[in-house]
């Protein structure tokens, strides 16, 4: 049963949930821009406040497991939600349609990542995700009136569909051959049974699963949504799908792997060593020759996820830690280069200024941004002094520990072939030629604190780079409590 | 802590040049010219009072040494030390890098403050390369100083042929290093993670991991990692791709901190690292690296006769005289290694002059391309007398420091690998063949077209007779410089031949 301390431990979901029940009935009752912005970022700097106070009363509620993972996904679904709350009202100052709406949507989402992240049960993994999922579908598609943002949305919605059906299927499978849904329950449950290794029917299901939730990463080869998703849906939407979407997706997944025996099979971390591998060159290689700086950043996602799963592939308390510094240094870096486009297509009006020839010459026109954009990118290279080295160091690490050399292989070829269109986006920005006329900008409170969000994550991601002591500390407590 | 300002000057005075450009175009200029030149004489103050006889057994080989522990999970430290060599290498870095500033003073017109950040952040990330002895600090470097050589070409490069071409050379070179740095980049933390399933302890530390016992067929694959790496830099002949166009393409100051002395960076790395790590290793690859400084040495010469971009055939003479540098270091001998450094130091100042006279030769008749050249003799005053004498110092020509480094590597060398002596004097030949048919094509012959064209003025003179007089006095007197590097040197030296030593006798056993 649910008790008192059980509710203190949920602290930052309730007032998570809380938050949107009240901006719900904030826009019903009177339409405020700012107001709703104010009441988001208050709500979900609220949550995060609580978390100290959370952590402190370790409790343990039903269908979840409030562990050092599940406070990692917290802290950074919290954090990127309040970076992402604070930057979007200068980008939806110009948008026609009901703008109150997006942080609505948005704090549901963060709802639903922040169950996720804490989910020891089937039933909660699946709520969870359909809660994180269906906000993401309205909130790509927002900008319905145009054809490709209403395409996104629903290329989004069908592919993840079919994505559920994978992993409910993969769950069915497991269900019926243990009996149980709980993943702690399963492992005791099978453990005697375990000695040849799990059968081929709880293979199937883990593997369903992992598809299910491999489209939700866009891992290679289940990435083909992304890119016309990643274009087409308004930034703060991409953005939340880039960072908290694949944060807490991710997370899970890991949990999975680490607590559920049905995924304990060699076999199945060398399907895993194959996804990461295709994923990391693949997604580095499609990514070379494009035009547009969201589709190329979704197949840089599709690589830095492949990376990642390097972290899934080594069984170990460092892969935890890894897992937490690379989500860490990705999530920033990701954060920084959105929210340079964010704040270029900023006042919205029509389509994002995606395409590269926006960013020609930026250097000269708005210096601090582009000084942003160059940090974040190098930082996605992985160029040290930026927060993004120390992530790819200690994916390097990881990899050579556990002598997976085809994966560190995979991980330096990938890495020289990323270089290549980091570097193009990069050099674009300090061209001397103006490239296209940049929008009349709304000067104004919003654009002040998406200004002081953006310098905020620069700083974070230069601190990071010259000293990780504070966050390798403190992921490596968090591993040591997973 | 001074080694700490070393780096942390060039920083600070490339954010303040950044800044200084408000104050108008000579700003930026003076104060990257003044830290440059602090720089230097920091270190000839330490050269001055450095004490580099070779050390006892307890004591420290080290003339400065700067520790305080960065990232503790990972045993990683701040680790700073000086000798002879990285204390050289650093007063040829700030000489250089103050010339790159002087030579760029009328080039380079445009984004003056942002350029100069560039240069100076490519001489911070330099220092550290020669002062790190934490690997990871060493790697950090490494790869650091690619991003400000990176914007040098891509920024104010020229572009040669239609189309973006250097920013492709930009691209070119930073994946090449960029790539084999990961390389190196595994290969250390393979290392260390050896070293810690051996002793139990987490450490990046040069001195600790020194005595690592590494198992044989995996070290031979980490020497490997470390080689390509300093041998993409070098540049060694199956990985000098990068190296023409980057240096065609870029703006003067770039040709001559890259040729005179990121490519010392990796004779550098060579000399601190692959050897010493893997001695045995090393050893046993002495012969695979020779016969690359051969083919190097072959050619670098042979395609930079054919060159019709005076830069890009600069460059390609390039190759070649780290062909030899290549086969000196891995010649196992003490004479021959102390010739490496003697090259190293002589290709700083001969590259740095040919490359400062092309780019001077640019502002004057807008073209790098020779066949537009010809007949400048009779032209303009001064400058191709200066020219003839970087040539010959090129060539090898007795008097220059040339000279003195190629004699000492092809003597030290002849007691071990006498064939590859033999072949690699017959480089000499063709040095002295593109040397003069550069001179002949540029200065002599028919003149291309007509006028006259304005001599050099003094900052033009002041930089080329200070390389004139430094090359030389190495040339006639190396013996500080020889010194100077001894005690860095022997143990290096020792290191491998008792290797070589310790093989023969387990070949006995057997």
């Amino acid at each position: 049963m649910l008790t008192l301390t059980d509710l203190v431990g949920l602290l930052p979901l309730v007032i998570v949930a809380a938050t949107a029940i009240l901006v719900m009935l904030g826009i019903t009752w009177q339409r405020h821009h700012s107001g709703t912005a104010a009441l988001t970022v208050g709500g979900l700097a609220l949550a995060l406040m609580s978390l100290p106070l959370a952590w402190a009363v370790s409790a343990s509620p039903p269908l979840m497991m409030l562990d050092g993972i599940a406070l990692m996904g917290t802290v950074l679904t919290l954090a990127s939600a309040l970076a992402i709350a604070a930057m979007s009202p200068h980008y939806l100052t110009g948008y026609t349609g009901p703008q109150e709406e997006f942080y609505l949507l948005l704090l549901c989402a963060v709802t639903g990542a922040l169950g996720l992240v804490a989910s020891n049960h089937m039933a909660m993994l699946f709520i969870s995700l359909e809660l994180l999922s269906m906000p993401l579908y309205g909130m790509v598609a927002y900008r319905f009136r145009t054809e490709r943002s209403l395409e996104a949305g629903i290329k989004y919605l069908v592919l993840s569909a079919a994505a559920t059906a994978f992993l409910l299927f993969g769950m069915a499978l497991l269900y019926a051959r243990t009996g149980q849904l709980e993943f702690g329950a399963l492992s005791a449950a099978l453990t005697p049974a375990l000695t040849g290794g799990p059968d081929p029917w709880m293979l199937g299901g883990a593997v369903l699963i992992v598809v299910g939730l491999g489209f939700k990463l866009s891992i290679m080869p289940f990435h083909l949504w992304t890119p016309d998703v990643y274009q087409g849906g308004i930034a703060p939407a991409t953005l939340v799908l880039a960072t908290i979407s694949k944060l807490a997706v991710f997370l899970v997944l890991l949990r999975l792997m680490m607590v559920v025996p049905a995924f304990e099979s060699e076999w199945l971390r060398n399907l895993i060593s194959l996804l990461a591998f295709i994923s990391m060159v693949g997604g580095n290689l499609l990514a070379l020759f494009q035009l547009n700086l969201k589709r190329l950043l979704g197949y840089s996602s599709i690589a830095h996820l492949g990376y990642l799963l390097i972290a899934v592939v080594v069984e170990g308390p460092l892969s935890v830690e890894t897992s937490g510094v690379y989500l860490f240094t990705y999530v920033v870096a990701t954060l920084g280069a959105f929210g340079v486009i964010m704040h270029v297509s900023s006042p919205h009006h029509g389509e994002d200024a995606a395409d590269l020839h926006h960013y020609r010459g930026l250097f000269w026109r708005s210096p601090w941004l582009a000084a942003v954009m160059t940090l974040s990118l190098l930082s996605l290279a992985g160029i040290p002094l930026t927060a993004g080295f120390i992530g790819k160091f200690y994916i390097i690490a990881l990899g050579v520990a556990d002598s997976r050399w085809w994966l560190v292989g995979g991980v330096v070829a990938g890495s020289a072939v990323g270089l290549f269109y980091y570097l193009r986006v990069m050099v674009t920005l300090y061209l001397p030629e103006p490239g296209s006329q940049p929008r009349e900008s709304i000067e104004g409170r919003h654009k002040r604190v998406g200004e002081l969000t953006l310098m905020v994550i620069a700083v974070l991601i230069l601190l990071l780079g010259i000293y990780p002591v504070p966050m390798i500390d403190w992921m490596a407590a968090l591993a040591r409590a997973a | 802590m001074i080694l700490l300002w070393l780096i942390l000057i060039p920083f600070f005075g490339g954010l303040l040049c950044w800044q200084a450009e408000r104050w108008g175009q000579q700003a930026p200029r003076w104060i990257a010219l003044g830290t440059m030149l602090l720089v230097l004489a920091a270190s000839l103050v330490l050269w001055i009072g450095g004490d580099f006889s070779p050390p006892g057994v307890s004591e420290s080989p080290w003339l400065l040494e700067w520790r305080v522990p960065w990232i503790p999970r990972f045993g990683i430290e701040i680790h700073l030390a000086m000798d002879g060599l990285s204390l050289i290498l650093v007063a040829l870095a700030g000489l250089l890098g103050a010339l790159a500033v002087l030579c760029s003073w009328n080039e380079i017109v445009e984004r003056v403050g942002f350029f100069h950040l560039n240069l100076l952040f490519i001489m911070s990330g330099v220092v550290g390369v020669f002062l790190a002895l934490d690997l990871f600090l060493f790697f950090l470097f490494w790869e650091a100083m690619l991003v400000p050589m990176y914007f040098l070409i891509a920024l104010w490069g020229h572009s040669g042929s239609p189309g973006q071409t250097r920013i492709r050379a930009a691209t070119r070179f930073f994946i090449y290093t960029q790539a084999s740095g990961l390389l190196m980049l595994v290969a250390i933390l393979a290392l260390v993670f050896v070293n810690y399933s051996n002793t139990g302890v987490m450490t990046f530390s040069y001195n600790a991991l020194l005595n690592a016992n590494v198992p044989d067929g995996l070290a031979f694959w980490l020497m490997l990692g470390f080689f390509i790496a300093f041998a993409v830099k070098l540049p060694v002949v199956p990985f000098h791709g990068w190296l023409p166009d980057a240096h065609a393409q870029a703006p003067t100051a770039g040709s001559v901190d890259l040729a005179g002395i990121l490519l010392k960076t990796a004779a550098y790395g060579i000399l601190r690292f692959a050897i010493p790590l893997f001695p045995e290793q090393s050893q046993a690859f002495a012969p695979v690296a020779m016969t690359l400084g051969l083919v190097g040495i072959f050619y670098g010469a042979i395609l930079a006769c054919g060159q019709q971009d005076i830069k890009r055939l600069i460059a390609y003479t390039s190759i070649s005289h780290m062909g030899f540098v290549l086969i000196a270091l891995y010649a196992g001998s003490e004479l021959a290694m102390q010739g490496a450094i003697v090259i190293m130091v002589a290709h700083a100042f001969s590259s740095a002059g040919l490359f400062i006279l092309s780019g001077q030769l640019y502002e004057r008749i807008k073209t790098r391309d020779m066949r537009l050249m010809g007949g400048l003799w009779g032209r303009i005053p001064t400058l191709p007398g200066l020219t003839l004498f970087f040539v010959a110092a090129s060539l090898g020509m007795p008097a220059t420091a040339n000279f003195i480094g190629e004699f000492m590597v092809l003597f030290g060398t002849f007691d071990n690998a006498p064939e590859v002596v033999i072949i690699a004097s017959a480089g000499l030949v063709l040095a002295a063949i593109y040397s003069l048919l550069m001179m002949q094509r540029v200065h002599f012959g028919g003149e291309y077209s007509q006028g006259r064209l304005a001599g050099p003025d003094a900052r033009e003179y002041a930089m080329m007779l200070l390389l004139i007089g430094l090359t030389l006095a190495v040339g006639l007197y190396p013996q500080p410089l020889l010194d100077t590097t001894a005690s860095m040197v022997q143990p290096v030296v020792a290191l491998f031949t008792d290797s070589a030593g310790l093989a023969a006798q387990a070949e006995e056993v057997e």
